[in-house]
């Protein structure tokens, strides 16, 4: 069994460093074969795995011992249960159609190997992260993750807007990080050791104590703590900024990373830490009302986007919110269900927008679509079976999961419910209507096309083919986009088992006061007795309203929009600006670091150290200064090197003489 | 347990160094080859330091001891525990790598250069190895010597100021440790011996005189705030290697003061003053940090990258606990890769462009794709990332201050942010974008010489994060026996 634990991350590893260092020796289809091939392996075995651990098997054991210090003992080992079980198949699954993709999406690339290495070894990073049982190899997927993230985003190193927001979503994790780091101190101080399973077992212990220096309660400063590394790593409100311009990196990473796993390893991490947040309300309000904001903020500013991508980006980080809400409502089932049912989904429409973007020849405005269904009949029916299964109608994946969700958070009693409750609904509605704006502004109405082409392509080097007709993506693009439709709309039946049939068993613990989860279990009569109850339901009517709207405003009166826009100006302008935390930040934080480290190197180094307290004896270095010339012309050098040995042979006979 | 090995690794690099005086500076390619052999000599005899190690062991091992001046009670004195052996490996590997990374770019007094790196190396080990102060001493200063040629002969424009800063700088601060050498001296009953001098007794008065002694002499080499304007200077004129040295092992001497001298020697003054000493650690983590941010100069930057790194260093030994100790440990040799890997690394890029300046590069990965999937490791290591060396000290320290106080531990981690920030930072301007002007255009990648250099030193920094137990392993006991001792009042 173990054998079969480490093939699972191994194998794309092996893949990731056999293309990357030797990818000019095995060409382009030797690098796609050998990292596909990993890829594989790595996916087979997830669901062997996962057979496993439905016998009621689990795994819990360490590879090696990484350090010892100071009674702290730190291992790299393996936790393999339920919830570890369900995120390596889809980590792997949508890793290998993501693979595959990328054979047509990247055909042209003159990067193709160096492409396929960083995906999988952004498998093997994220697959570290999930199989961890210890909070050091956690964090060791975490940065993983956040590097190759990083070396993504600026995969196309040439232009400046990659490598702009390369950095900016490096930078923004690291501040995440700086949360995490704070929280996995406190529990490495206090509960002395970083072992899952140990520090579960004191979390009772750790819950009567205050932080000694802080006063904090302790397990509300680790959860926040930790919660802080998760707003990073999962986008959520006020740390989000780095998602959307992470959208320059190629589309099928944006599929893989920025909306499937990594940005997921966030509420991943906090459905792992369940023992931990069950132990503090103040934290789980946190999480609760931090995920409200984004739930229901990042989605309006997705009405107002025209690039393809970007809407897709900013639902994401809304549809993490709902993720992250049902965290803080102790509905970890509901939000690892939607995580899953999410990567399907969002998936879908990632990979559907790189399709239109290939046929576009790179041109991603939506203003310069519409009308494709006739042309691109596959994409156009996945991306519509993943538009309705992001706006949550029934029966697609995406209603059971988010309407759990909204159901979970109106049952929950801890401060900030009931504000997120509401907001959730209202970020149904507006879900509802940016799913199909997008849907009809790109794939049906006029055709606009025609017109002269931009050059906001998503590649940079690559081609002005123009004006030809769009047309329908080949078969390695199609093919991963129909077998990831599937599951959009389909895994929502998993819903009996996963939320309410114990799935989870021992990986999840809540604690009796947030039983949300459980009371809805006594409602539960299976799949379509809910979406009958849905049918009843608001959330229902709302998203269905959104979509309305979508089509009223796109189809039915397209010039509407632009009147709306000309009449709430205002509105518009701060949903375009996103609310102005880009310009805040650069202001403040890039602009404000500068202003300090200029001020300290050039008041502080030069001015008082140098120029008050050196100055002296620097005038002294100008009046020695002759003499040291005598360095550079004459073999004073030599005479040194003398003089060291020298130094020891006197010093030894002078010194002894009798 | 009696044996010659320390003597080896002193006097190899020596000894070797003699006859490429000899052979003078017109057979360079014989002189560079035998530079070689000499210097992986040196590297050879201090292996079975590590692999003969005993790691249960509490105490000195492979200890010699001779008269050396009987008049003063001088010996020669030699003995390495947990702490100090793995320096000497350190030292030893990085003079293969500058012996390596002289070999095309010094063409004019090759041997002079090489001799002077050897020799370099063989008193620093006398440094690490020493266990008589005043045996100490003589290496302490006889080690400021080739350095301050190096930079003064081989540096660049300004190098002559440069070399003079570094030089008062240190020179003033090691005369003040010589007064308190000779007070200890008188106070031990006419004995240089730092086994008995670690248990002498000493009132709270004379500890902190002493303390404020050797701080002065140790701060300067670290550097540690506010003495630190030498070393960015001292840097930028330094010639690659010189600043490969300068970071990877001259830096780390000071450190190696405070924890050979200072601690066990003072227990109850670095006790006392211990606020002090985090307050003007977390300064040069923080401050420096953001000084870092805005230098224009790569060399500068990653020299203030280097004083905010060895800020974690005394960081760790001032909180007295385990895992911060041990931490500062593996943080300073994880430095002496990373740095000289940094250094290396925009050496590489000096020898083709002749500027260190950042605005005179981007797009050097257009040109440069091996080079700087290199500078990408050792950028990404300088940051603190996970399975690199750069993370484990950084990552035991935060841990190690957490527990000492939460806001200690705090403003420590900023440097999660900072670092990444200026590093990264610095990494896009000079290596991402498009080919940035016609210099660039030209640049050619790395040679197979420069690709051994870098891949030697990956290797290193990806096997300690990976893996660091080793590292550690060997701490244990004597790091375990200095707390114990530095716990024990003296008054």
């Amino acid at each position: 069994m173990k054998t079969l634990y480490l093939i699972i991350p191994f194998a794309p590893l092996v893949g990731a460093i056999v293309a990357g260092l030797f990818g000019k020796a095995i060409g382009r289809a030797g690098a796609h074969w050998v990292t596909i091939l990993g890829v594989t392996a790595s996916f087979v075995c997830s669901v062997l795995v996962m057979q496993d651990v439905l016998t009621g098997n689990t795994f819990n054991g360490s590879l090696y011992t990484w350090m010892e210090a100071g009674g702290l003992k730190l291992e790299i080992g393996f936790l393999v249960d339920r919830l570890t079980a369900i995120m390596m198949i889809v980590v792997t699954f949508v890793s290998l159609m993501v693979h595959i993709y990328t054979i047509g999406y990247m055909a042209e690339d003159p990067g193709y190997q160096r492409f396929f290495s960083y995906i999988s070894l952004f498998t093997f990073s994220m697959l570290m992260l999930v199989m961890a049982n210890n909070f050091l190899q956690l964090f060791f997927g975490w940065e993983a993750v956040g590097l190759v993230s990083y070396l993504l985003i600026g995969f196309w190193y040439t232009r400046p807007t990659a490598i702009y927001a390369n950095l900016k979503a490096f930078l923004v994790n690291r501040v995440g990080d700086f949360g995490f780091l704070m929280g996995i101190g406190l529990i490495a101080a206090y509960a002395g050791s970083l072992d899952y399973a140990t520090v579960f077992a004191k979390g009772g212990e750790l819950a009567t104590i205050s932080e000694a220096v802080t006063g904090w309660p302790l397990i509300t400063a680790v959860c926040i703590g930790l919660f802080i590394g998760a707003m990073g790593k999962s986008a959520q409100f006020p740390l989000h900024v780095w998602l959307p311009d992470s959208m320059e990196g190629p589309t099928p990473i944006s599929a893989l990373i920025h909306a499937a796993t990594m940005v997921t390893a966030g509420i991943f991490m906090v459905s792992r830490m369940s023992p931990l947040f069950e132990l503090s309300d103040t934290a789980l309000s946190f999480v609760i009302v931090i995920g409200a904001i984004t739930a229901l903020f990042m989605a309006l500013i997705a009405i107002v986007q025209t690039d393809i991508k970007r809407v897709v980006a900013y639902s994401t980080l809304s549809q993490l919110g709902y993720m992250t809400a049902a965290l803080g409502a102790s509905a970890y089932s509901a939000a690892i269900f939607h995580l899953m049912t999410h990567a399907f989904f969002k998936a879908v429409l990632f990979l559907g927008a790189g399709s239109v973007i290939i046929a576009m020849h790179h041109e991603q405005d939506m203003r310069r679509m519409g009308g494709l269904r006739k042309y691109m009949p596959i994409t156009y029916l996945t991306v519509l079976i993943g538009a309705i299964a992001n706006a949550g109608l029934p029966p697609f994946a995406g209603f059971f999961s988010k309407d759990s969700i909204i159901e979970a958070v109106q049952l929950a009693h801890i401060p900030g419910a009931a504000f997120a409750y509401y907001a959730l609904l209202a970020g149904v509605f507006v879900g509802g209507f940016y799913s199909f704006r997008l849907v009809f502004f790109a794939f049906h109405g006029e055709e606009r096309f025609r017109h002269a082409g931009g050059h906001h392509g998503d590649h940079g080097a690559h081609g002005h083919g123009h004006h030809a007709e769009p047309h329908e993506s080949p078969k390695v693009v199609t093919v991963p986009l129909i077998l990831l439709a599937i599951p959009a709309i389909l895994a929502g039946f998993l819903i009996g088992p996963m939320l309410f049939g114990g799935y989870f068993g021992e990986a999840i613990q809540i604690a009796p006061r947030h039983a949300s989860i459980a009371h809805m279990a006594e409602e539960f009569h299976g799949p379509w007795a809910m979406v009958l109850h849905g049918l009843m339901a608001p959330p229902f009517w709302l998203a269905l309203a959104g979509a309305a709207t979508a089509w009223f405003l796109y189809i039915k009166r397209p010039e509407l929009p632009t009147v709306i826009k000309a009449k709430f100006a205002t509105l518009a302008m701060i949903l375009e600006e996103k609310y102005g935390f880009d310009r805040f930040n650069d202001w403040f934080f890039a602009g404000g670091a500068r202003m300090v480290g200029r001020g300290l190197w050039k008041a502080g180094d030069e001015v008082l150290i140098d120029g008050v307290a050196v100055n002296g004896s620097a005038k002294a270095v100008g009046r020695f200064a002759g003499v040291v010339r005598l360095l550079q012309s004459g073999h004073i050098y030599q005479y040194a090197f003398s003089m060291i040995l020298g130094l020891f042979v006197l010093m030894t006979l002078w010194l002894n003489r009798s | 347990m009696n044996s010659s090995l320390l003597s080896l690794a002193i006097w190899v690099p020596i000894i070797g160094a003699l006859p490429l005086l000899a052979l003078g500076s017109e057979r360079r390619e014989l002189v560079r080859w035998l530079a070689l052999a000499v210097a992986i000599a040196g590297f050879a005899v201090t292996l079975p330091l590590y692999l003969d190690f005993d790691r249960q062991f509490v105490g000195m091992q492979f200890v010699e001891m001779a008269p050396w001046i009987p008049r003063f009670n001088v010996q020669y004195f030699l003995g390495v525990d947990g702490i100090s052996v793995l320096f000497i490996l350190l030292n030893a590997f990085v003079t293969i790598l500058v012996v390596l990374a002289g070999w095309e770019v010094i063409q004019e007094k090759v041997a002079q250069y090489m001799a002077a790196f050897l020799i370099m190396s063989g008193l620093m080990n006398g440094i690490f190895a020493a266990l008589d102060a005043m045996l100490f001493y003589v290496f302490f200063e006889a080690s400021l010597i080739p350095m301050y040629i190096i930079i003064g002969v081989w540096g660049g424009p300004s190098r002559v100021y440069a070399a003079f800063k570094f030089f008062l700088y240190t020179l003033l601060g090691s005369l003040l440790m010589l007064i308190a050498l000779f007070y200890l001296f008188l106070q031990a009953g006419g004995s240089f011996n730092l086994l008995e001098w670690h248990q002498l007794r000493l009132t709270m008065t004379p500890q902190i005189l002493i303390f404020v002694a050797f701080l002065i002499a140790f701060a300067v080499k670290v550097p540690m705030w506010p003495v630190h304007t030498w070393l960015p200077d001292a840097h930028v004129e330094a010639p690659t290697g010189g600043s490969v040295v300068l970071a990877a092992i001259m830096l780390k001497l000071g450190a190696y003061g405070f924890i050979r001298f200072s601690l066990p020697i003072l227990p109850d003054a670095s006790h006392y003053l211990a606020p002090m000493m985090i307050a003007l650690s977390l300064i040069a983590v923080v401050y420096i940090g953001f000084v870092a941010l805005v230098q224009a100069d790569m060399k500068k930057l990653i020299a203030y990258s280097s004083i905010s790194h060895m800020g974690f260093v005394t960081l760790g030994f001032f909180i007295f606990n385990q895992i911060g100790v041990e931490g500062a440990l593996v943080q300073m040799i994880s430095h002496g890769f990373v740095s000289a890997a940094m250094f290396l690394c925009v050496g590489v890029m000096y020898d083709r462009m002749h500027s260190r300046q950042i605005a005179d590069y981007g797009g050097v990965v257009n040109k440069m794709p091996k080079f700087a999937a290199f500078f990408m490791l050792f950028a990404m290591a300088n940051a603190g990332l996970p399975a690199t060396s750069g993370f484990v000290g950084e990552f035991m320290v935060i841990l190690g201050a957490v527990k000492h106080n939460f806001w200690v531990g705090f403003a420590a981690a900023t440097t999660l942010i900072l670092g990444a920030a200026y590093t990264l930072w610095m990494y896009k301007r000079v290596v991402f974008g498009a080919v940035g002007n016609d210099h660039v255009a030209e640049l050619t990648d790395i040679g197979w010489r420069e690709f051994l250099v870098l891949a030697l030193l990956a290797a290193a920094v990806l096997a300690m994060g990976i893996y660091p137990f080793p590292f550690t392993d060997i701490m244990h006991a004597s790091v375990d026996n200095l707390l114990k001792h530095v716990a024990m009042s003296k008054l």
